[in-house]
């Protein structure tokens, strides 16, 4: 009924192949970003920008750079968090040795630095393989962890260990540090967010991305077909940590304020991992339904007792929390291992032909 | 040639000279290296029977533990005696440990059967997250000390005095050292010996070729996940002695890793000597090297690098089965 597709007649293999051969999907897509530029901020308060939509964003990214690895080009990366911390320590540092220089050049400049250090640990997926390669790249997770808490350099000599975020403007706005307003630290990850995305949906479509599908799917096959197997996987991981050390450099300067070395140990990997996962590996959507449900879910479920008029123990309720987001990760691949993103496409699929069923 | 000399010559030298302190950090490497071998052998098991790369395999330590503490405090006032009342907890929590495998084989494993190799490892996670969220909401997420006298475990010190110097042997990883070299032993006679054992060999060959001689996947799965569960208990108990009941044992799930990347994901005998080699070589670097030279706490990192690098010349581990692949 909503996807009708009848009048929409493909006449080229251009139009065939565009970003929406479907006239709906444009129009869902646009009502979205209505939604997220428009109507939230509207609504949302400093609690819901802080808890909700700063955090699914950024998770978001952190989760799309992932998926791009080991969704696309089928290498399975444990080590997410280790590359975020780079992105995050390059940018720190950048930002005090040129304190003039603009947020935005400095946030993009330190996605080099994870991109390179994520070459450089992923030379080894050139030789190793399947789960061996997993637990390869939890050397770098550790290793890197343990490299920001031993280089005193890159705290800037602290006391405290930590970086803190200084209060930084763009042409007079505030961005970040203490004193920034939470809407325009949305905007501003939303921004960046919306940029991202709208380049990796456009490198996975083209010949990038068909050449990291070919690996992933047999990189024997892939190699015999002409594929040159060390440029592709390695553009995954840089790629990959590029936008992962974006997404790591966002999650201080915009999100937390300042950072221990432990936030990028390896329980913030794994919930990586996850919403790829559940949103759907091998898809860019994916990552935004799997954030919405792995960072959302909990922030909800802690609401929920009170609205209920239950008390229960905030302790309590982080046990029961940890537990019920477990049984839900099982439930979900249980039910649709393919993911939230496959789900999505079933639905639209059945939209299309509705009301008839096949 | 300051740097050469410290990373070179310096450490070999003291070791020569202090023989004494020398062999006292080989032998706390080799207690962990014992345990890190456990925890490994119930990865491989696991592994080896139904190419599930288990990763709740750490929280099961705890787990474990937990349960066996929190029974026995439960079981004491109404038994009145320490030793019954552990007596009882055991038998108790290796139910516990039976019936987690087979509520694990029923909800989770047997609606995923056929699913990719990921889908299976993140259902273990999955699982982790569960048994923490329920450890916690069940026994409290406070430290917990292991019932080690109940238990029976020694709890003194053997001194020796080898090359006029002085070394210490504590009871209690002598004990560990012990129980895990049985453990394996009586591990290795099931597998290769009693029809159970070759069933699941069988089952690690070839899926396929095991089911149609008409071996149930069903009981061997639960079977095996009940022994992990086991080596689970018994690392909970020794380490859980060292070091108190807590979720950070969980940790040394990851220690694991590097241990059977070393060793080989299929491997009884690679996760053995996989395991009490990165126990060793980890303690030698820690205390000759990085201290000095890196500011120490290198243990959390060097066994991944040093697995990392073997890999980079056996991409299947030092025993795994080689990969062989066909287009």
């Amino acid at each position: 009924m909503f996807y009708r597709t009848s009048g929409q007649f493909k006449t080229t293999y251009e139009s065939d192949q565009a970003l929406f051969p479907i006239k709906q999907d444009m129009v869902l897509l646009v009502v979205i970003l209505a939604a997220m530029y428009v109507v939230f901020p509207m609504f949302a308060s400093e609690f819901t920008y802080k808890a909700l939509l700063v955090p699914v964003l950024i998770y978001s990214l952190a989760s799309l750079g992932l998926n791009i690895l080991t969704g696309y080009a089928g290498q399975l990366s444990l080590g997410t968090a280790g590359f975020m911390g780079v992105g995050a320590y390059a940018c720190y540092k950048i930002t005090t040795i040129f304190p003039e220089m603009n947020i935005i050049v400095a946030l993009f400049l330190s996605g080099f630095f994870s991109a390179a250090v994520g070459v450089a640990f992923g030379l080894p997926s050139l030789r190793i393989k399947g789960f061996y390669l997993a637990i390869a790249t939890l050397a770098s997770q550790f290793f890197l962890v343990w490299l920001f808490e031993k280089w005193a350099w890159l705290y800037n000599y602290n006391a405290s260990g930590a970086i803190e975020v200084r209060t930084m403007d763009i042409f007079g706005l505030v961005v970040t540090g203490p004193n920034a307003s939470p809407m325009v630290q949305y905007y501003f990850v939303l921004g960046i967010v919306s940029v991202v995305t709208f380049a990796m949906i456009n490198l996975t479509r083209g010949r990038y991305g068909r050449t990291w599908k070919a690996v992933r799917d047999m990189d024997i096959a892939a190699e015999l077909v002409g594929i040159n197997l060390m440029r592709a996987k390695l553009s995954a991981f840089a790629v990959s940590s590029y936008i992962v050390g974006i997404a790591g450099a966002l999650m201080v300067f915009f999100w937390k304020g300042a950072a221990e070395p432990n936030l990028f140990d390896i329980p913030m990997s794994f919930q990586i991992v996850f919403i790829a996962i559940i949103g759907g590996l091998g898809s860019v959507m994916g990552n935004f339904l799997g954030a919405i449900l792995i960072v959302a879910l909990p922030v909800v479920l802690n609401l929920l007792p009170e609205m209920l008029g239950l008390s229960i123990g905030s302790a309590t309720m982080e046990h029961v929390n940890v537990m019920v987001v477990g049984s839900l990760i099982i439930m979900f691949l249980i039910v649709e291992p393919h993911g939230l993103a496959r789900f999505w496409a079933l639905i639209r699929e059945k939209l299309i032909i509705w009301p008839f069923p096949h | 040639m300051e740097t050469f000399y410290n990373v070179l010559i310096d450490p070999f030298v003291q070791m020569y000279g202090m023989p004494d302190f020398f062999l006292q950090v080989l032998w706390e490497g080799l207690v962990s290296g014992v345990l890190y071998a456990l925890i490994a052998l119930g990865f491989v098991l696991i592994f080896k029977s139904s190419r599930i790369f288990n990763f709740a395999q750490g929280i099961m330590v705890v787990f474990a533990a937990l349960s066996l503490v929190g029974l026995h405090t439960f079981l004491v006032p109404f038994v009145g005696n320490e030793f019954v009342a552990a007596a009882i907890a055991m038998p108790l929590t290796l139910g516990i440990m039976y019936a987690l495998a087979m509520s694990v084989e029923r909800v989770v494993l047997r609606p995923l059967v056929g699913q990719p190799d990921i889908i299976l490892f993140m259902a273990t996670i999955g699982i982790t997250m569960f048994l923490i969220g329920f450890g916690e909401f069940v026994f409290g997420g406070e430290n917990k000390v292991m019932i080690t006298e109940a238990l029976g475990i020694p709890t003194g010190a053997i001194e020796f005095e080898p090359f006029g110097g002085f070394l210490l042997l504590e009871e209690k990883d002598v004990f560990a050292v012990v129980m895990a070299i049985v453990l394996v032993i009586s591990l290795l006679v099931f597998l290769n010996k009693s029809a159970m054992g070759r069933a699941i060999r069988a089952l690690g060959d070839d899926h396929t070729a095991a089911l149609s001689v008409g071996i149930s996947l069903s009981t061997i799965w639960v079977l095996v996940w009940f022994i992990a569960g086991v080596i689970a208990l018994a690392t909970g108990v020794v380490w859980g002695a060292r070091a108190g009941v807590s979720f950070a044992l969980e940790v040394i799930a990851y220690k694991a890793l590097p241990v059977l990347m070393l060793g080989g994901l299929e491997s009884v005998s690679g996760a053995i000597i996989g395991g009490i080699a990165i126990g060793l070589l980890e303690k030698v670097f820690e205390i000759y090297w990085g201290q000095p030279l890196f500011g120490g706490n290198t243990e959390t990192w060097f066994a991944f690098i040093f697995a990392l690098i073997v890999l980079l010349f056996r991409p299947q581990g030092l025993f795994g089965e080689k990969i062989i692949e066909r287009v």
